[in-house]
């Protein structure tokens, strides 16, 4: 794990005083709202609904035990006890007191933490693959080329003010774990012929009201020249993004609308500029980052061999297991998704465990996963069993990653000032119509993500079925999608008809998956039929039961 | 109206009423040109040697095409005045000062030992950009 040295400490010191002063003008009235506002909100601090909720960076998702605990102290301390991780591998706690909040960023900062840029017409917290750095099938390690981004990206001068919010994510893997397609701009680390390592970036996908898969744009960018492409990217943008609509302001926009050609000319051009400005930190910076996640300390003789005879550890061995690269390791995933429960959500004792688990069976290692779960890197197969039990009496050993139940929704109306309906209570229903495990391993891989309005933040485009919550006419209205996917095989979801009520929406899914069970070929996953057949078998079966009780 | 300028220059203040960008172009003995957010400061780039102040207006301080505005002249070698001019609050200025600004002439007057404080906000830099200070990676790995 990367760790702070007295620069990057400094520099997250200077923005716990640069805020407490802040908050300390606000609340003296030196400052209205309105001005205050955008500077809360570099801050991760949103004023919502019921309270003001701060979003906490977990860069590029990856957190030590140290870490994690204070992440269960806080929600404790500062909140109600529980806290919730978010679809860009960060956390938020809910109920946060203004005045609060210089204290819990002074708490971050002693454990190398902290809210910066979480908020904002800002580059975001650096989001990657839950699994770098494990996978079996990882080319690069995503990590370094991760942090050197993040500490690039903080405080930039120049790009504090775009116009509007921007996100990265990076991948090392050909499997793409992270959405990459769908961000403002998306790094896949390549190999070409020569075997050389370069970075190819995709700009201008996202979801919200307009979603986009990103183009191409730059091929093979060398890694040394990482930083440079980034602020040619940037300052193309910058510059040129549009600014008189907040819905038309992001980069996807702008590459849409100049189309992908255009936008990578004048990025090659300012490419060329910038590379003579000498901005790009030396190789020695990456080698230095690079010695920071070299692998860990693993027993060479490790065995592979599996005592599988309780059928309960079996089970979740099956679904939330993942081979690791190392003989003898695994990759275990904790879902934060139970039956009923609010996905993504985490109460302080929860954390705590799992910061405990982390320090004694995964080298002091856990990431967060735009899922809404967290992964153990580095499991020794044989504690498996060991950890499994203990995470079972926790209430964290649901086995259902990657099937219907493994639901990532966006807080909703229950929280959020943006919200159009409740994303919860749905996500709760189906969680709950789909609680049988046998059930749901026989629907196999089926990601079903909700919005509560159209920014998208549940990621409902890219469900395999999604839910978007919407505002009609004063009622909670649900609309369907389905075929959405994201990953090497990136694609958007259609929306089948006319919206439902709150049940409804729970009936219609389970109808899309009776079709999908009735249609299914061998080895089809629920998006590979619905590719195939199309979406009338689906609308046929959604919309039948009206039309037949008349 | 402006009536308080930061200044943090050693020179004389320019006393020319600062031009258009349209208008620059037609006017040669002019060496102060105003910048608007949608105006491509790269068309003052042939000028350089013939300009003393360039003003870059930020009508609100949340349009922030000014910044690279900024960056793009002291690049590319413009050494005269740089003045923020409009909505230029106490939180931006450390931002616009590492982007080249070296004077400010904010809409709210700003005192200037709260710009010198603004200014002290980040003991250390991730990026190198056009302020002469040394980015953390150059600390890390002196040459």
């Amino acid at each position: 794990m990367y760790q702070y040295d007295q620069y990057d400490q400094a520099m997250v010191d200077a923005r716990v005083a640069e805020f407490r002063d802040q908050v300390e003008r606000r609340l003296a009235g030196d400052i209205s709202e309105d001005q205050f506002k955008p500077l809360r909100l570099k801050n991760g601090l949103y004023l919502q609904l019921h309270a003001y909720m701060l979003r906490v960076a977990i860069p590029y998702g990856t957190l030590s035990s140290r870490q994690m605990r204070m992440l269960g102290d806080i929600a404790d301390k500062y909140d109600r006890g529980y806290g919730h991780f978010t679809t860009r591998q960060n956390i938020q706690y809910n109920w946060i007191k203004l005045q609060d909040a210089p204290d819990i960023l002074a708490d971050l900062a002693s454990v190398e933490m902290h809210a910066i840029q979480t908020s904002g017409n800002c580059i975001r917290n650096t989001t990657s693959d839950q699994f770098a750095g494990a996978a079996a099938d990882e080319l690069v390690d995503p990590r370094p080329y991760a942090e050197l981004l993040r500490q690039w990206s903080t405080f930039h001068p120049e790009f504090d003010y775009l116009p509007r919010k921007f996100k990265i994510a990076i991948i090392g893997s050909e499997t793409d774990r992270a959405a990459m397609k769908l961000h403002d701009i998306g790094i896949q680390l390549v190999q070409n012929d020569a075997g050389e390592i370069g970075c190819k970036f995709y700009v201008g996908g996202g979801m919200g009201r307009t979603p986009m898969i990103a183009p191409v744009i730059g091929d093979f960018v060398p890694p040394l020249q990482m930083i440079s492409y980034l602020e040619a990217c940037l300052r193309v943008y910058n510059r040129y993004g549009r600014r008189d609509n907040k819905y038309k302001a992001r980069i996807k926009i702008l590459v849409h609308e100049i189309g992908a050609d255009e936008y990578r000319r004048q990025v090659e051009e300012e490419f060329k500029h910038i590379l003579t400005l000498g901005l790009e930190p030396p190789a020695a910076e990456l080698e230095r980052i690079k010695g920071f996640f070299e692998q860990p300390g693993f027993d060479a003789n490790a065995s592979d061999e599996l005592d599988l005879s309780d059928p309960d550890f079996a089970l979740w061995v099956d679904q939330n297991v993942h081979a690791h690269k190392q003989p003898g390791y695994a990759i275990v995933n904790i879902s934060l998704k139970p039956v009923g429960g609010i996905p993504g959500d985490a109460t302080a004792d929860q954390i705590r465990l799992m910061a405990d688990l982390a320090l004694e069976h995964s080298f002091d290692e856990l990431r967060v996963t735009h899922a809404q779960n967290i992964v153990l890197p580095h499991v020794k197969k044989a504690d498996l069993y060991g950890l499994w039990q203990k995470l079972d009496e926790a209430g964290l050993a649901s086995a259902n990653l990657d099937l219907i139940g493994d639901i990532i929704a966006c807080p909703g109306l229950d929280y959020c000032a943006l919200a159009n309906a409740r994303s919860i209570p749905v996500a709760q229903k189906i969680s709950e119509r789909f609680a049988d495990l046998g059930r749901q391993r026989e629907l196999g891989e089926l990601k079903l993500k909700i919005s509560g309005c159209i920014n998208a933040c549940g990621h409902h485009h890219a469900g395999h079925i999604g839910i978007l919550g919407v505002d009609r006419k004063g009622v909670e209205n649900y609309q369907l999608l389905l075929g959405g996917c994201e990953g090497a095989d990136t694609s958007l979801g259609t929306i089948t008809g006319p919206g439902f009520n709150e049940d409804g929406i729970v009936d219609a899914v389970e109808k899309a998956t009776d079709v999908y069970l009735a249609k299914r070929a061998e080895g089809e996953r629920f998006v590979d039929t619905f590719r195939r057949i199309g979406m009338a078998p689906f609308k046929e079966a959604i919309y039948a039961k009206e039309t037949a009780n008349g | 109206m402006v009536e308080q300028t930061l200044r943090f220059r050693d020179d004389e203040p320019v006393g020319d009423p600062a031009v258009t960008v349209d208008a620059f172009a037609d006017q040669s003995n002019a060496t102060a040109v105003r910048i608007e957010p949608g105006d491509d400061a790269r068309a003052l780039l042939p000028h350089l040697d013939r300009l003393a102040l360039v003003e870059v207006n930020f009508p609100a301080y949340t349009d922030g095409r000014g910044y690279s505005a900024a960056r793009i002249l002291r690049e590319h070698g413009y050494a005269g005045e740089l003045r923020a001019v409009g909505d230029v609050l106490l939180d931006q200025l450390s931002h616009m000062r590492r982007c080249g600004f070296d004077s400010f002439a904010p809409n709210q007057a700003i005192s200037a030992q709260a710009a010198e404080k603004a200014f002290a906000t980040w003991p250390e830099v991730y990026q190198k950009t056009v302020d002469g200070r040394p980015a953390i990676w150059a600390k890390r790995h002196p040459a």
